[in-house]
């Protein structure tokens, strides 16, 4: 059992992967409470979609794909603002007409330019081929995360709960809001070496969805995530490696294990538990 | 729509008071919603000293809850007009406005618990980077004990009774210590023990000189705790004692038929529900027989 568990760590990319892949979700799952609570995983999953063309510009002017990734998020983060504040149409609908045609951007730069191989890496993730670099730019992108939530934490609790009273004492929820986005943006970027375009999104909403189960605050509630993630990470990478099927998809099938155990099993509130106590 | 973020959140402690200033002064007030060509409000003119509790009536769709978050600061600016709260304009006094909304604004299953919801009031006053202190949270305990919620402290506020809930909005507005208290339709759906428990807290507040405008469209309770009524249907129809301003006329107006011939429709208000028109009139009987 313990040489079978060792074993991958003798190829030193595996342990990189794996810290990269644990840090990603960690950020993913501290944000992933607010998008949960707040409704915003379609621009979650918009802003995750638009890095597509942000990717394949870089990698046609040649410079670093991580700079291109974020440029596009975070012009998708302001843009999809922008466009709801300033017409007549509705939040929802604004995301998807830019993210829609954004990603058609990058599937049209790419078929130009790139190969097939290197979409699958982009849309489904490719946790193996992480670098260094890679690894050292996640690590910043989780600082800056963890230090905006701690240092902001009462400003995002009252304009996710009250955006009313936030804006009674003074406070912009619109401000926050774009911070938020902006932290969702640099996220997201770093998620997808992990599991991919397709499926960050279940990094930033499964965790936070599965501790909303079981918790009643939000601090426990990012723990909690923040476990799920990270245990999802490890079976995730665990299964890829033996049974040589997609990390990111076997990453998200983890998530979505947890989440249906606790759903039909946590104390008290799950179907099964409730079920079963009623007989 | 900028609103001013950054300026003045937490800065309670540097805006002065104007000597002899009225607690609240809108001149010729108009506003529409952006995108709307429908006048919400119009030309509305109220002045209000310190200490005075004033309940402002009139049927759905009249522009009540607008006046409110105007007042309060959750609106944009207005087309024409001025809002002067204790002789500054709105965006220099957030702090001394406590704005307590209606139940249905308030999403009760989100993962908080009394003790911090309150808490968010004191944010008026800490401010950007800074953790409450002592202060604030012997603020939170006073305002706990007085709503009777200490018990309930640590409750997740989705465990709440809808009375308990809105014991926990108000116990909010103490803790910020405002001045100029707004209670968007407060009592709606509430037992008369915690509506009379309301008004017992409100009563203790006016006394202190703070200054509270309550609106309602459940003219029941009104002749009993409130000695000034704005009927307002977009404009302001009547203004003075409760029992002037309620008059037949403009119960009649308020509850479905119409006396006056220019009055603005109601086009983009919800019309009053058969509900309200037949439950409302009733209570007015109970009360005034």
């Amino acid at each position: 059992m313990i040489e079978w568990l060792v074993e991958p760590f003798a190829y030193n990319f595996f342990l990189r992967s794996m810290l990269a892949g644990m840090l990603a979700g960690i950020g993913c799952a501290v944000l992933g409470v607010y998008v949960v609570w707040r409704g915003m995983a379609f621009v979650g999953d918009a802003i995750a979609h638009t890095i597509l063309p942000g990717i394949v510009v870089a990698f046609m002017l040649g410079i670093n794909a991580f700079i291109g990734a974020l440029a596009a998020a975070v012009i998708t983060a302001l843009g999809i603002g922008l466009l709801s504040r300033r017409s007549r149409l509705k939040e929802d609908t604004a995301i998807g007409v830019v993210f829609s045609g954004l990603f058609a951007l990058g599937i049209l730069l790419l078929s130009k330019t790139g190969s097939y191989q290197d979409l699958t890496h982009i849309l489904f993730g490719n946790i193996l081929g992480v670098s260094w670099g890679d690894f050292w730019g996640v690590t910043i992108v989780i600082f800056i995360v963890m230090a905006f939530v701690l240092v902001f934490y009462k400003e995002l609790l009252v304009t996710s709960f009250d955006p009313g009273h936030a804006l009674a004492i003074g406070l912009s929820p619109e401000l926050i809001r774009y911070g938020l986005l902006l932290l969702i943006a640099l996220t997201v970027v770093t998620a997808i070496q992990t599991v991919g375009v397709v499926l960050v999104i279940a990094l930033l909403v499964t965790p936070a969805a599965t501790a909303s189960l079981l918790a009643r605050e939000l601090p426990h509630i990012m723990l909690l995530g923040i476990v799920f993630s990270i245990l999802s990470t490890i079976a995730g990478l665990y299964i890829s490696f033996y049974v040589n099927v997609s990390s990111g998809a076997s990453v998200v099938l983890a998530l979505t294990a947890i989440f249906i155990l606790v759903f039909l099993l946590a104390p008290g509130r799950g179907v099964l538990w409730k079920l079963v106590s009623r007989t | 729509m900028v609103r001013p973020g950054l300026a003045n959140y937490g800065k309670a402690h540097t805006v002065a008071v104007l000597k002899d200033a009225p607690a609240l002064s809108i001149t010729d007030l108009s506003f529409s919603y952006p995108g709307s060509s429908l006048t919400a409000l119009d030309h509305i003119n109220l002045v209000m000293r310190p200490g005075e509790r004033v309940a402002l009536v009139g049927p759905n769709g009249a522009g009540k809850s607008t006046l409110i978050k105007l007042i309060a600061g959750l609106e944009p600016e207005p087309d024409r007009g001025s809002i002067l709260i204790y002789g500054h304009p709105r965006s220099a006094c957030y702090h001394r406005v406590g704005y307590v909304p209606q139940r249905n604004d308030i999403d009760w299953q989100f993962p908080v618990k009394v003790r911090q919801v309150v808490m968010m009031g004191r944010y008026a006053h800490i401010g950007w980077l800074k953790r409450p202190g002592t202060a604030d949270r012997e603020a939170v305990d006073r305002a706990l004990e007085m709503m009777d919620l200490t018990r309930l402290a640590s409750r997740q506020i989705g465990e709440l009774s809808g009375g308990q809930q809105q014991r926990v909005m108000l116990a909010r507005t103490l803790a910020q210590d405002a001045d100029l208290i707004l209670l968007d339709e407060p009592l709606n759906n509430l037992d008369v023990p915690t509506q009379e428990m309301i008004f017992h807290v409100l009563e203790a507040l006016a006394a202190d000189n703070r200054t509270i405008i309550v609106s309602t469209h459940d003219l029941g309770i009104l002749p009993i705790h409130f000695s000034r009524a704005i009927f307002l249907d977009r404009r302001i129809i009547s203004d003075g004692p409760v029992d002037e301003v309620l008059t037949a006329e403009t119960l009649a107006r308020a509850y479905g038929v119409r006396l006056c011939t220019d009055c603005p429709d109601d086009e983009d208000g919800e019309p009053p529900s058969h509900a309200d028109s037949l439950r409302q009139p009733n209570d007015i009987y109970r009360q005034q027989p």
